[in-house]
Order: structure tokens, then C-alpha cells, then sequence
């Protein structure tokens, strides 16, 4: 088990390699750079703050410095939001992600779930449909619609929630990013549980535990679930990635000073450091949390086994 | 034995038997062309440009009957009078035109009828009385009605024309896009799958490496690279859609290369190009077009969120993207301006998703 860990990790290395290279290479060609867009400089300073940032040196060279950097831990300063650094930005804005992607998880998967399994228990009856109806909706409508629909029936008409802003991690201030975050994930997860538990209830050992006379509750809690939840959690993995790293609509819609707005400012803003940072950790969280959902499968499924 | 004189079903005449028999899938494909033939006609048919800017409604609701309306006709001819420096001394409405008195400390130019004819408002203003001294005179005119079903944006021009133009764009991009990346998917995947092999592993590792790249890294990069240019656009968007499809390819074409009539083809001395557009791609076109259908609003989706963004179609021109984050900017006091144009994408996401599980239900042979 351990040793299968280390070697996955150890494997991770090349593809995280190839991830940053790409994505430098990628950047620096694209026209523009970080300090050309202030008007006004005069070359000679301008000069100046290039020389600080290594940006007058040959490409190649950048990134032998970057990647030494990388290797030791520094993701350097930020060029845009100076003072910063890019693992500072960070530090802040990973935790307020991820507060609101972890509560969208959690509710996506057991909310998910549940209807998935209901609307199998039920399966062509008016349940499943409603149920099949809403994961169709919910999977369907862009995040960036339902969002200002629901600052505009929350917030605007009924007064309920905050229309936006962060106000320190309030209650009230998380309901609205934190539903818009999970429906799409809420409806993929009730698609994939109500697709799996079907074909679960019609295998051999649902079956053999009926004909065993176990009661519905157990068949379907203790057998059936626990082979259907395989779907769910290779589904659950590259989505805990996604989710905890941030979004850019969710954020910017809802004004939150999370890590997930910095991406597009900062490709905009050609702030070279903010943005390989940013690929650096979505590729690093994607990277454990597949990990992480292997290790998990071997819990759900007694067949898989890492030695 | 009369099953073996009546003819036999071809997998296509199978599968189109099987789709007629999806009531969603059958709804949704009507619903589908109605929007498109409203995306690609409408515009046309409103009676207005979507550039056209109507300074006198600017943000006006939507309604069915015409505008301006009666109870706003007031201020408009005050503010006509207040542009031309005259003082509107009364007006009223006598049959089918409007009659205006104004007067001024200075003889009149009877050219100001054209202060009235340039509002959005009034059309075929005429002097029908001019005192003598010309301080004082009566101008008719008719008034222009015009209509805004969906109301109008905060430049003042007719959503509904732009609701339907973007819908041609966020419509066109999805097809091209579409196609874009199916071609470099199954040719992709083709080849992989075909090959074998040492290629095999290398093109497949080149996918993974690009699957885990950050995707919306990726197609912000090209945007920023190729400039916001349309055509560009798509084509980035296309390039970086190609994944799955070429995983899907590649399976396929691994279990197809293996059967009987491939190795028969190559026994008559077929090349490798003929086998694999001849025999092998055409066998898959089950699943490419299951793909398709459930790519294309993936395509709309992606291409909206780019426009959200900003990044994507420029203005005069606008996408479905474009106009709601345009929307949800004012959706205080103009909801109109976000619900529109939301609910002409989401419905065309979803008949497009039951399309393509309706397509897939059909055209998946383990379905039988």
C-alpha cells in the first residue's frame, strides 16, 4: 500500500514536469508581458524592474530559474499584485476556496446520491423522472446562469441571502456560491448513482442476498450501495480538484476573494509567476486527489488491491 | 418463411424507427429547428438592425404592444422642445397625428421639424401653421410606433434582434467547433488505435499529458495567443475538445481492426489509408455521432463562459454568453436583459442533451 503511494507519487513527477514546461513555454510566446501594459514607464526604469524580476534573461534561462525555484518550494512574487507572494496569495485564497468547494462537494455527493438512489428504487415512476428531470437541468444550465438568477431571486427579490461579497466567511455569505457550485455537480452525481445502482440491483449478489432473505434495507444499504458508489468516487475525485481549486464564475459572480479569479487576471495580465503558480496547484490537487480516489476504490471494492 | 423475401433493415433505418419512437429526443429535435430557423430568419423579420440604437428607449421593458406609449408621449415631446430651444406651448392628438404648438423669443426656423423626425418617437412631421411674425408655430406629425417583444438592452437597441443574432453566433460556433474537434479526434484516435504500438503509446501519452493540463488554462492561452478573433476562437476551442473523442476513436478502432472484414480488406491488398477511412472509420460513426450531439452544447457552454469572460465575441456583435453576463451586470431593474437570452441558451442545451441521450439510446448496439 505504501509502497504503492510512493510510486505513484514518484510517477506524478515527470507529468507535473512536462505540465509546468508546457505552460511556461506556452506563456512566454504569447505576445505582451507583465510590466507592458502600464503606459508611462520610462525604458530605463521599466528596464530597472525587469532586471529585479529576471525578466531581461533569455527564456531558457527563466525557467531554469523557475524550475530551481519550483523544486525548492518558492513559487516567487507576484508581478501584478506586488508585495505579494504568489504562495501568499495563496495561503489566503486556497482556504476561502476551499471552504466553499468542500461544502459544495459534500453536498453534491450526498445530496447526489441519495436522489441517484431514490430515483433507482423507483425506477419509471413519476420519482425517477422528476429526479432524472431536475440532474438534467442541473447538469444543463451554465453556472454563470444560474448564479445571477440566484443573486436575483435570493437577493434582490426576497431579500434572503447576501447578493455577494465574502463578509469573512459568513454563514449566509456561502449558501449562494456554495448551491451554484454543486448543482452541476449534484445532478452528474445523481445521473452516475441512479445509472450504477440500476445495474447494481440487477447483479448476482443483489440477487443472492434477496433470495437470502435479507430485508430491503440492507440489500439496498449494506450490497447494492456500496458497488454502486464505484462510479461516484472516480467521478469525485478530478471534481474535489476542481472544486477546491476555485472557480472563476462562482468567485467573480459572487465576489469572493478566493484563488480561482486570479487565473484569468493573471494570464491577462501576463503575471507569469501567478499563473504557472495556479497551474502548479490544480495540476498538484488533480494529481492527489486521483490518488486518492484509487486508495479509495480498494476500500469500496474488496476485488482491487495495491500491493 | 416470408421474413426472408421482406427486406432488410440497414442499422440506419433501424436506428431512425428507434429515434421516432423517443417523444423527448422527436420534441426536442423540432424545438432545435425552430430556434435555429428563428436564430437564422428572425433577425430579418423584427424590423430592426442589431446595431440599430434607439436613443428614446433605452432600457425599455419588454411589451407587446408598440411603444412609445401613450402616457410617455408627454415628456417625449417636452424633451424634443427643450433639444430645439422651443417652448412647447401645447400639443394634442387629432385623428391619427399629433399636433405640437411651440413657441419662441426668436422667429422659428421651420427646419425644426426635424428635431421631431430625428427622435425615435415621431415620423413625417410637417408645419401646418406659422403665425406671422414666426414666433409661434404648429407642427403635425405622426408618431412612430415600433415594438420591443423582449424589451431593450442599455444602449438602447431591440433584444429580441440580438438575442437572435447571438443565437447564430453561439450556434455557429458550436457546429464548427464541433466539427473542428471531431475532425482531430477520430483522425487522432484513428491513427493511434490504428498503429498500434510503439506510436499507439506515444500519441496517448501526449493526450494524457494534455488531459491534465488546467483545460480553461489552455483555451485562455490560445484566446490570448490568437487575439479575440471569432474565427480563432472556435478554432481554439475546437482544438482542445478533441480529447475525449480521440480516447473514444482509438477504443473503438482497436476492437473494430481485430474483426474479420478488416483483415479480409487487407488480404485484397487494401492499403492502411483505405482500410482506416473505408472500413474502420465508418463502422465507428455510431458513437462519433453520439459524441457530436453531446459535444456541441459542451461547445456552446465553453464558448458562452469565454464571452462571459470577455474574451470571446466582441461587440457590435454579441453571443448568448456575451448578452447574459451583460444581463446579470443590470438584472436590477432590467431582469429582462439576464432571463431572455438564459432561457434561449439553456433550452437549446437541453434539446440538445435530449438529442444526443435519445441518439444514444438508439444507436448503442449493447442497448438492444
Amino acid at each position: 500500500m505504501l509502497r504503492y503511494v510512493i510510486r505513484r507519487l514518484l510517477t506524478a513527477i515527470p507529468t507535473l514536469f512536462l505540465i509546468v514546461t508546457i505552460s511556461f513555454f506556452l506563456m512566454h510566446v504569447a505576445p505582451g508581458g507583465p510590466f507592458n501594459m502600464e503606459k508611462g514607464i520610462p525604458p530605463e526604469i521599466k528596464a530597472n524592474i525587469e532586471r529585479v524580476f529576471h525578466l531581461d534573461e533569455p527564456v531558457w534561462m527563466q525557467y531554469l530559474r523557475y524550475l530551481n525555484n519550483l523544486i525548492h518550494g518558492d513559487l516567487g512574487p507576484s508581478y501584478i499584485l506586488l508585495n505579494f507572494s504568489v504562495a501568499e496569495l495563496f495561503r489566503v485564497g486556497l482556504w476561502v476556496s476551499a471552504q466553499i468547494g468542500a461544502a459544495a462537494l459534500a453536498l453534491s455527493l450526498v445530496v447526489g446520491s441519495a436522489l441517484g438512489v431514490i430515483a433507482a428504487l423507483r425506477q419509471n415512476r413519476v420519482l425517477d423522472y422528476v429526479v432524472v428531470a431536475t440532474a438534467t437541468a442541473g447538469s444543463t444550465i451554465p453556472t454563470f446562469v444560474i448564479a445571477p438568477i440566484i443573486q436575483l431571486l435570493f437577493g434582490l427579490t426576497w431579500h434572503m441571502l447576501p447578493i455577494g461579497g465574502w463578509n469573512d466567511g459568513a454563514f449566509l455569505n456561502k449558501v449562494g456560491p456554495v448551491i451554484t457550485l454543486s448543482l452541476p455537480q449534484l445532478a452528474t452525481v445523481a445521473r452516475l448513482m441512479r445509472g450504477s445502482m440500476i445495474e447494481s440491483l440487477h447483479s448476482d449478489h443483489i440477487n443472492t442476498a434477496r433470495s437470502l432473505g435479507l430485508s430491503d434495507y440492507a440489500v439496498v444499504v449494506r450490497h447494492a450501495m456500496r458497488g454502486a458508489l464505484l462510479p461516484i468516487i472516480s467521478y469525485a475525485g478530478p471534481a474535489a480538484a476542481g472544486l477546491i481549486t476555485g472557480s472563476i464564475i462562482v468567485e467573480t459572480i459572487f465576489q469572493i476573494p478566493g484563488v480561482g479569479r486570479y487565473f484569468i487576471d493573471a494570464a491577462l495580465n501576463r503575471d507569469y509567476t501567478l499563473v504557472m503558480g495556479t497551474v502548479v496547484m490544480i495540476a498538484v490537487f488533480t494529481i492527489v486527489f486521483n490518488l486518492v480516489v484509487d486508495l479509495l476504490y480498494a476500500v469500496a471494492d474488496p476485488r482491487v488491491r495495491y500491493d | 418463411m416470408t421474413d426472408a423475401v421482406s427486406k432488410g433493415r440497414s442499422l440506419w433505418a433501424d436506428a431512425w424507427g428507434r429515434l421516432k419512437a423517443n417523444r423527448a429526443a422527436v420534441w426536442s429535435g423540432v424545438y432545435l429547428a425552430v430556434i435555429v430557423a428563428l436564430c437564422l430568419v428572425g433577425p430579418n423579420l423584427t424590423g430592426h438592425q442589431f446595431s440599430t440604437i434607439y436613443q428614446s428607449y433605452v432600457r425599455v421593458p419588454p411589451s407587446l404592444s408598440a411603444y412609445p406609449k401613450p402616457q410617455s408621449l408627454d415628456a417625449e415631446i417636452k424633451e424634443v422642445a427643450k433639444r430645439a430651444h422651443l417652448d412647447l406651448k401645447e400639443w394634442g392628438a387629432k385623428g391619427d397625428r399629433i399636433f405640437v404648438t411651440v413657441t419662441s423669443a426668436k422667429p422659428i426656423d421651420p427646419r425644426v421639424t426635424r428635431y421631431l423626425d430625428r427622435s425615435d418617437s415621431f415620423e413625417d412631421s410637417k408645419v401646418e401653421n406659422r403665425s406671422d411674425d414666426g414666433l409661434s408655430m404648429t407642427i403635425s406629425t405622426a408618431v412612430k410606433y415600433i415594438h420591443f417583444y423582449f424589451g431593450t438592452d442599455t444602449s438602447g437597441r431591440d433584444l429580441l434582434t440580438r438575442t437572435l443574432i447571438a443565437g447564430r453566433v453561439s450556434l455557429a460556433v458550436g457546429l464548427l467547433a464541433g466539427v473542428v474537434a471531431v475532425l482531430i479526434g477520430v483522425l487522432y484516435g484513428a491513427i493511434s488505435g490504428f498503429a498500434g504500438g510503439k506510436t499507439d503509446e506515444v500519441m496517448m501519452r501526449i493526450v494524457d499529458i494534455l488531459y491534465s493540463l488546467p483545460f480553461t488554462f489552455f483555451v485562455i492561452m490560445l484566446v490570448v495567443f490568437f487575439g479575440r478573433n471569432f474565427m480563432l476562437m472556435f478554432i481554439a476551442i475546437g482544438a482542445v475538445l478533441w480529447l475525449d473523442m480521440s480516447r473514444i476513436v482509438r477504443g473503438q478502432t482497436l476492437s473494430i481492426k481485430r474483426q474479420e472484414f478488416v483483415l479480409a480488406a487487407e488480404a485484397l491488398g487494401v492499403g492502411s489509408t483505405g482500410v482506416l477511412l473505408r472500413h474502420i472509420v465508418p463502422n465507428m460513426l455510431g458513437p462519433i455521432i453520439i459524441y457530436v450531439t453531446l459535444l456541441i452544447p459542451q461547445v456552446i457552454i465553453l464558448e458562452s463562459f469565454l464571452s462571459y469572460l470577455g474574451l470571446g465575441v466582441q461587440e457590435p456583435m454579441s453571443s448568448w454568453g456575451v448578452q447574459i453576463s451583460q444581463g446579470s451586470r443590470n438584472m436590477e431593474g432590467a431582469a429582462w436583459l439576464l432571463i431572455f437570452p438564459s432561457f434561449f441558451l439553456t433550452s437549446t442545451l437541453f434539446a440538445l442533451n435530449f438529442i444526443g441521450d435519445g441518439l444514444r439510446d438508439t444507436l448503442d448496439p449493447k442497448d438492444r
